[in-house]
Formats: structure tokens, C-alpha cells, sequence
């Protein structure tokens, strides 16, 4: 490798200097960031009753659980040893069963509300400012109040069962689609609505000649992300009473019946994966041509 | 556009109709092979929400006799207030924001490392990779409400639990996000370190992580915001936070305060969103230009 070009001493100590205080800056910027971060830190494990001793004391017991929970399959005889752990397969399925039922309806019930609300909320749509607020306001409380605390006030209103988790799922879904439906919306290409708008369509016809065609497949992409998203939830909604696979889930781990923990989270988890690899396949599929355009 | 005009051209447009019809017979004509697919494809899902109605026992009498009752609930909300319980509520209230920030502090610190390893720029061995990734899949598809369970019977009931809770299912999906920002990192600069004789850690340090910091601190701040929203009902299963009040709250039926609990809930979370996009966009503001 060939040698460095010298600098002159006079250029050199010119340029260091200005190095020297742009990094300086930086870096003090840097270390104030560091320090806020840390005093808050703090403050909230002040709040939050961290306690690091007791975590390092009992962190056997983490992995004594997780070992417990984990399959008592030996070698000697695997199948029956699996088929004793899963004894209780055909119900858990069916539970199983209904609770992506209950996300797929609660995400369908949601998506519809939010479509018909996002084309309200958008601005490039609607000129009433007043219909707009109203319609955001509304998106945002559906969005913040979590389903959890709608499937408790729902349990007392129309009793125990999986119809609270679907109206559940599908208020907050209405909620978190309706937001990203008319952010999509106030995204798209004018031109077409303008030409719809001058040869004599109506509001109604100008959405869904204009507008339909060129937010559908990021809706339907957004759209089975949410559904992904409730399939986790809609598991633990049954904790509350709301039906299907998490009622039963709960009770395992009351009971403290470690290998039905194990066996029904190992349920949980093989159906969240699976449904995020199709989801997404189907995802990339939607957007690519868009992309690929 | 102007609404005048507009009007105007659509009134000359519909009066025109016929003629219009009759010189552009293409656009009019209905394309019935996708009309087809269509067809069948509404069908499908509509087929597959009925089965979950009758499923799942969902009838529209029973939606509107609870209806009913819901609005019965409402008018018990009325006016939200505290009953006297404020000071306890607010100190509720501290230990959600504390859990969620820490929460979301842990997972970043953890998650950042991990995501290095997750990505097809830094690790080329694919093996290494896949079991990474899906060990974060694993992570991730486990809810926050099973992680505080898991984490209560190591330590206890209390707000720590979940605090862990949150760190460990946030792993997964921080994890998942940076080293998706890592891959669409720009690779020139790191080329550039290379080039003039730097190592591989030289490469991540000055040619990735200058490039994807921005990216990753706005996720985190995204995440924190969830957070917030994830901790305030971690507390249903005795992880702490203000959920184990909203939960008895609404079981003894005290709906004002349950009211007054939700308003508090939907003010910090606007407010946590303000901050927060207000910070998003100074981190962000100068990597844009």
C-alpha cells in the first residue's frame, strides 16, 4: 500500500481542529442523550419495582419451568410419548379452531368498519373538516382502549362465549385499520379522481372507480397483518372469558398441568408461524406488482 | 380542483351520456372473467363468516339485547371520576409508564446485538441465520399476557413481572424490524470502509450503524408507544400497572371509575404519541435530508 499524503502542519492543525470540535459536539449531544435515558431509567425502575437480585436469585426457576414444560418425550418410545403429551388434541384443535374463527371474523367485521370510515377520515375525500375530526377521534379511541379491557365490559354485557371476542377484536381492529386505510387513501394519485369527477361520477362512484383500484391491494395487505396480529390476541382474549384455546391455556397454567402448557403454547406458537409465513407470502404477492409497475 | 367547476364538467358529462356510450363502447363494457372472480371470491369469505357466526354462536339479537345493556353500562359511566382513588390510580399509572419504558429499553438493548446476527449483510452463513430468525419468530408469537405468566411464577406478582414480559415477547419483534433496517441499509458506505482498510466490526461500526441508528431509534420510540398500551392491561394477570384496577373496577361494576381510568389511558397514550413524534422526527429530520 502506498504511503499517506503529508499535510501541511498549519492545514493540518486547521482540519484537526475542526474535526475535533464537530465531534465534540456530537458527542456531548450524545452523552446528554445517554444521560436523560439513564435518569429515566432509573425513575422507572423506581416505578416499575425492578428488582435485579431477585431476577438473578430465582432465574433457575425460568429455566426449571421452561424445562418443565417442555415435551416429556424420551427415545425409547417417541410416538406414544407424544401421543400421551397430546392427549387432549381433538378439543384443543377445536378450540383451537375457534379462535381463528373468532379472529377471522373479528378482523372481517373490523376491516369493513374501518373501510367505510377510512374514505371519511381522509382528507383528500371528504371536505367537512367536522365529519373528518370526527371520524379520526373515533379510529383513536377504538385504536387505544385495548381489546382486553372491551372484552371485560363486553363479558358483563352480553355474557361468557366467544362472541365477546370477536366484537372485541373487531372494535380495536376498526380502530388500527381505519388509521392506516385513510393514511393509504390520502396517499394515492388524484389524476383519476379529478377525471371520474369530470365526467359526471358521484362521490360514491368516484371511490370506487378512482380510488378502489389503487388502494385495494394495500388494504388487503394491511389487512392480513392485522389478521396475524388477532390471531395472537384473540389466544389470550379467552383469559378474560372470551372463548376459544385461551381459556383453557389459563387454566393449564393455574392448574399448574406443566405439560398441557407446554403442549397447548406449542399448539399457539405453531399456528402463529404458520399463518405469518402465509400471510406474508400472500402479502409479497399482492404488493410486488405494484412495486415491480 | 374547484367544487364549481367540477360540478359544472360533471353536469355537461351526464348530459352528454349517450353519446359518450356510443363513441367509447370499450370503457362501457363489462370485463365478466373478473367480475367471475370476484363473485367467487366474496363468496368465499362470506361463506367462511358464516360458518364462524354459527360457530361461534354470533346472532344479531344477541349483539342488540347486549346493546341494550351496554348502554345501560354507559349511562353508569357517567361522569367519569376518580371516587377518591386518584393518588393510587396516578401511582398505577407511573408503574405502566415505567414498565413500559423499561420494558421497551431492555428489549432494544437486547434485541440490537441479535439483529446484527439476523441479518444476510453481517452473518452470510444462512444456517446460523434461519435459526436465529426463528428463534425470534418463537418469541414473538408468544403473547405479552402468557409471558407475564411465565414470569410471575419466577418473580412474583408485581409490576416486575411484567416488565420482563414485555422485554422478552418485544425481542422477537424489535429484532425481527432492525435486521429487516439492516438489510435495506445502504451497503456503499460499508464498501467504502472496506475499501480503505477497515475490518468487519469497523465496517458495522462506521458504515451500518450510522446509517440504521435513525431507523432503529424510531421503531423503538413506535414500540414504546404500544408498549404503553400493552402495560396498561399487563395487570389482568397480577403483573402490575393500572389493568389490575381496571380489572377489578369492572367486575365490582364501579364503571366511573373505570371511565375515569380509560380517560387517563387515552390521555397519556395522546400524549406519549406527541412526544414521541415530535422526537421521531428530529432523529429522522436530519437522516432525510
Amino acid at each position: 500500500m502506498r504511503g499517506l499524503t503529508k499535510l501541511a502542519p498549519e492545514r493540518e492543525a486547521a482540519l484537526s481542529g475542526h474535526y475535533a470540535a464537530a465531534t465534540g459536539a456530537a458527542r456531548r449531544r450524545t452523552l446528554l442523550g445517554f444521560a436523560v435515558v439513564a435518569t429515566l431509567a432509573i425513575l422507572a425502575g423506581y416505578a416499575a419495582e425492578v428488582r435485579p437480585l431477585v431476577l438473578a436469585e430465582n432465574i433457575g426457576q425460568f429455566t426449571a419451568y421452561i424445562r418443565q414444560i417442555l415435551p416429556p418425550v424420551g427415545l425409547d418410545h417417541p410416538v406414544a410419548d407424544l401421543r400421551a403429551w397430546y392427549w387432549g388434541l381433538p378439543s384443543w384443535l377445536a378450540l383451537l379452531g375457534e379462535t381463528l374463527l373468532m379472529a377471522y371474523l373479528g378482523t372481517l367485521l373490523g376491516a369493513l368498519a374501518g373501510f367505510a370510515l377510512s374514505f371519511v377520515a381522509a382528507a383528500n375525500l371528504v371536505r367537512s373538516r367536522l365529519l373528518r375530526i370526527l371520524a379520526k377521534r373515533f379510529l383513536e379511541i377504538c385504536r387505544t382502549v385495548p381489546e382486553v379491557v372491551f372484552a371485560l365490559l363486553f363479558v358483563i354485557a352480553f355474557g361468557l362465549g366467544p362472541m365477546v371476542g370477536v366484537l372485541a377484536v373487531a372494535i380495536h381492529t376498526t380502530g388500527a385499520l381505519g388509521k392506516l386505510f385513510s393514511e393509504v387513501v390520502e396517499n394515492i394519485d388524484m389524476r383519476p379522481v379529478e377525471g371520474l369527477s369530470a365526467s359526471g361520477a358521484s362521490w360514491v362512484e368516484t371511490v370506487r372507480f378512482a380510488v378502489l383500484p389503487q388502494v385495494l391491494s394495500n388494504f388487503a395487505s394491511y389487512g392480513l397483518l392485522r389478521f396475524e396480529i388477532n390471531v395472537r390476541g384473540a389466544a389470550v382474549l379467552g383469559f378474560v372469558g372470551a372463548g376459544g384455546i385461551g381459556q383453557e391455556f389459563l387454566a393449564a397454567i393455574r392448574n399448574f398441568y406443566y405439560a398441557d402448557v407446554g403442549a397447548i403454547l406449542g399448539l399457539i406458537i405453531l399456528t402463529v408461524v404458520c399463518i405469518d409465513l402465509a400471510t406474508e407470502r400472500v402479502r409479497h404477492r399482492l404488493i410486488g406488482p405494484e412495486q415491480a409497475r | 380542483m374547484s367544487g364549481a367547476r367540477s360540478g359544472a364538467l360533471r353536469a355537461t358529462a351526464r348530459a352528454d351520456l349517450a353519446r359518450l356510450r356510443a363513441r367509447y363502447p370499450e370503457q362501457f363494457r363489462a370485463d365478466r372473467a373478473a367480475r367471475a372472480r370476484l363473485i367467487v371470491g366474496l363468496g368465499a369469505v362470506a361463506g367462511l363468516a358464516a360458518l364462524a357466526c354459527w360457530r361461534l354462536d354470533v346472532s344479531l339479537p344477541r349483539i342488540l339485547h347486549g346493546m341494550g345493556r351496554l348502554g345501560t353500562f354507559a349511562m353508569l359511566m357517567l361522569p367519569p371520576s376518580p371516587e377518591g382513588h386518584l393518588r393510587i390510580f396516578l401511582h398505577a399509572l407511573g408503574e405502566t409508564l415505567g414498565i413500559a419504558f423499561l420494558g421497551t429499553l431492555t428489549s432494544a438493548i437486547l434485541a440490537f446485538p441479535v439483529a446484527f446476527l439476523a441479518a444476510r449483510n453481517v452473518v452470510p452463513n444462512p444456517f446460523a441465520r434461519f435459526a436465529i430468525r426463528r428463534g425470534l419468530d418463537v418469541l414473538r408469537s408468544v403473547d405479552v399476557l402468557i409471558w407475564a405468566l411465565i414470569w410471575i411464577n419466577v418473580v412474583g406478582l408485581g409490576p416486575f413481572a411484567g416488565l420482563l414480559a414485555i422485554a422478552c415477547s418485544d425481542v422477537g419483534a424489535l429484532g425481527k424490524l432492525f435486521s429487516e433496517a439492516i438489510e435495506t441499509c445502504d451497503r456503499r458506505a460499508g464498501e467504502g470502509v472496506v475499501a480503505s482498510g477497515g475490518s468487519t466490526l469497523h465496517r458495522i461500526r462506521f458504515g451500518l450503524i450510522p446509517g440504521v441508528l435513525p431507523v432503529l431509534a424510531s421503531q423503538v420510540l413506535y414500540f414504546f408507544e404500544s408498549n404503553t398500551r400493552s402495560a396498561t392491561i399487563i395487570g389482568i394477570v397480577g403483573a402490575g400497572g393500572i389493568g389490575q384496577y381496571l380489572t377489578e373496577l369492572i367486575r365490582v361494576l364501579e364503571l366511573k371509575q373505570v371511565a375515569f381510568l380509560v380517560l387517563m389511558i387515552l390521555v397519556t397514550v395522546a400524549a406519549i404519541d406527541w412526544v414521541s413524534t415530535r422526537l421521531r422526527r428530529v432523529i429522522i429530520g436530519p437522516a432525510a435530508r
